[in-house]
């Protein structure tokens, strides 16, 4: 088994924090993994992505041309990955921040409106974590469980007052993709 | 100790620590300065030296100022910042003092780029600074090895009073991967009889890298290359992946070659007879495997972020008894798994000579690129 995620979208999207929270949990699971940023001048305030791989066995490449998911949280991200993505594939988008839909019907793509339901839960912040929320509806090898118990064992102390919203935001996430998935006729 | 998730340049400083470095000196330069921030706080929590120098030259000199009075001291620098050492690493290596370098190669040459490169391997295994002196190369290609391999190259450094680098590439020093650290180790006093570390009650030492008189630099030399015999008989080391019935032998080091792992993986899967040979210490390099392959071997595949420098290597090591071809990424680019696979492809189907150079191919095949 391996699976490929890239997170994409603007610096300050919690995009790196989403794939590390996605890499501790798969490494929790007793996966291998890898985690890797783009490290260019383009972190300092323009659109940032990471890759995460999850393999079960020593992973090669960390990066990967086509992956089989993708969480674009902005309409960049969205143009970029919507191409590259493996056929059969599964592209998250935020649909807070897009104003079109999917124009590849090879893959599946899930529309999930990330900023109104993090605002529904009561911090904007939390758009990451819907968005790997409804990632996990498509990452079959991780359950909420294994990334509640990541943020649990990896937030910073001073961040633990927040776990219970985290974990909302994550179940609200999955919630509103598997109802997009389940209207995908089989 | 628990696997934990680990940062490649936070990993390397927290290793180089637990293996008892005593001194750091530095210049911050993407993409390895998280190396010398991490250390700027963990140095001083444990009352160890660090000092963030005014320049590379300043740090390289510091070094060498530490490798001269016995201490487990070593330098980080990205490749711009790696070549303003060279003066000192030829001097540190003439004084045959022990001492310990990370390059976390970024793309070139001149100002470049802060992508990932490999680009700097001539330099680290074949140049570098001036006048005749080996050095080790170890070039990991996940964080474990890198981890593992600080403790190594003091340990190498040491045993033969040598420079021992690190080379790896921008990418390992910003991924994240599970893994283990050693058991923190305690600071040994080492006291070796050469050290300069204060003469009370003794015969004053005198360490230089100056020999006047040719005669004598000519038997400092001869030293020097026969401790790399040692070297070169003890000290080499390299992964093997499926190379068993390998008709195709895929040579790549660092994230090359760990991208030409999954070029391999899908190759197997399509029937192809082909392997991965990884040098994990690319100075000494393992000429003697390489050798014995190409009695098996129908073509070699030499894969790199760079313009083709191991290369020259493999073709020694291989002797032009069968042909070695060439795909590499220079300039910050990094070559994904389905480019290696389609050359994996083109070499099994091609029949190819030993006569051509393998670089007008690999030219040839670029020219799409603009």
């Amino acid at each position: 088994m391996q699976k490929e995620i890239i997170i994409a979208g603007f610096g300050g999207q919690g995009v790196l924090f989403a794939g590390q929270v996605v890499a501790y949990a798969a490494m929790d699971a007793g996966k291998a993994v890898t985690w890797i940023p783009s490290y260019g001048p383009e972190m300092r305030g323009g659109t940032a992505n990471c890759t995460v791989v999850i393999a079960d066995e020593e992973i090669g490449s960390p990066l990967v041309q086509h992956p089989l998911l993708a969480v674009a949280l902005n309409l960049p991200s969205f143009d970029k990955y919507e191409q590259m993505l493996a056929t059969g594939g599964t592209l998250i988008v935020n649909q807070s921040m897009v104003d079109r839909g999917a124009k590849r019907m090879d893959i599946h793509t899930i529309l999930v409106p990330c900023n109104e339901i993090a605002e529904e839960i009561g911090d904007k912040k939390l758009t990451n974590m819907v968005a790997v929320g409804a990632l996990l509806s498509s990452l079959t090898e991780l359950s909420i469980k294994d990334v509640e118990k990541a943020l649990e064992g990896h937030l910073p102390a001073r961040h633990k007052h927040l776990l219970p919203k985290n974990f909302e935001a994550l179940r609200r996430g999955y919630e509103h993709a598997q109802k997009e998935l389940d209207k995908v006729p089989a | 100790m628990a696997k934990e998730l680990w940062k490649g340049n936070e990993a390397i400083a927290e290793a180089a620590v637990r293996a008892g470095l005593q001194a750091y000196f530095g210049y911050p330069i993407t993409p390895q300065t998280e190396i010398l921030e991490y250390l700027s706080r963990r140095m001083p929590e444990l009352g160890r030296a660090f000092v963030q120098a005014e320049s590379e030259l300043g740090a390289i000199n510091m070094v060498y100022g530490a490798a001269c009075a016995g201490v487990r001291v070593m330098s980080t620098s990205s490749s711009p910042g790696v070549s303003l050492m060279m003066e000192g690493l030829s001097y540190i290596a003439g004084t045959e003092v022990p001492a310990v370098l990370v390059n976390v190669m970024r793309g070139g040459p001149g100002l470049g780029n802060i992508a990932p490169s490999q680009a700097d391997y001539n330099q680290a295994v074949h140049g570098g600074g001036h006048g005749d002196y080996p050095r080790i190369v170890l070039a990991p290609a996940s964080v474990q090895e890198a981890i593992d391999m600080m403790g190594l190259s003091f340990d190498l450094a040491e045993k033969y009073r040598m420079i021992s680098m690190m080379i790896l590439d921008g990418s390992v020093g910003q991924m994240m991967e599970p893994a283990e650290m050693p058991e923190m180790k305690p600071i040994v006093e080492r006291n070796w009889d050469w050290a300069t570390n204060g003469a009370l009650n003794r015969e004053r030492r005198i360490l230089s890298s100056i020999y006047i008189e040719p005669a004598a630099e000519e038997v400092a030399n001869l030293r020097l290359a026969n401790r790399w015999k040692e070297v070169q008989a003890n000290e080499v080391r390299y992964k093997e992946y499926f190379l068993d019935d390998a008709e195709i032998v895929v040579v790549g080091f660092g994230t090359a070659g760990r991208v030409s792992l999954s070029a391999v993986r899908a190759a197997r899967a399509q029937g192809i007879k082909v392997g991965l040979l990884r040098p994990i210490t690319v100075s000494p390099f393992p000429y003697e495997v390489i050798d014995q392959l190409t009695g098996q071997a129908k073509a070699f595949l030499v894969v790199e972020m760079n313009m083709g420098q191991m290369l020259s290597d493999v073709r020694l090591a291989v002797r032009g008894r069968v042909p070695v071809e060439f795909h590499g990424r220079p300039g910050g680019m990094v070559p994904f798994p389905d480019e290696i696979l389609h050359e994996v492809q083109r070499v099994n189907g091609a029949n190819l000579s030993v006569q051509t150079d393998p670089i007008d191919g690999w030219l040839a095949r670029m020219a799409e690129v603009k």
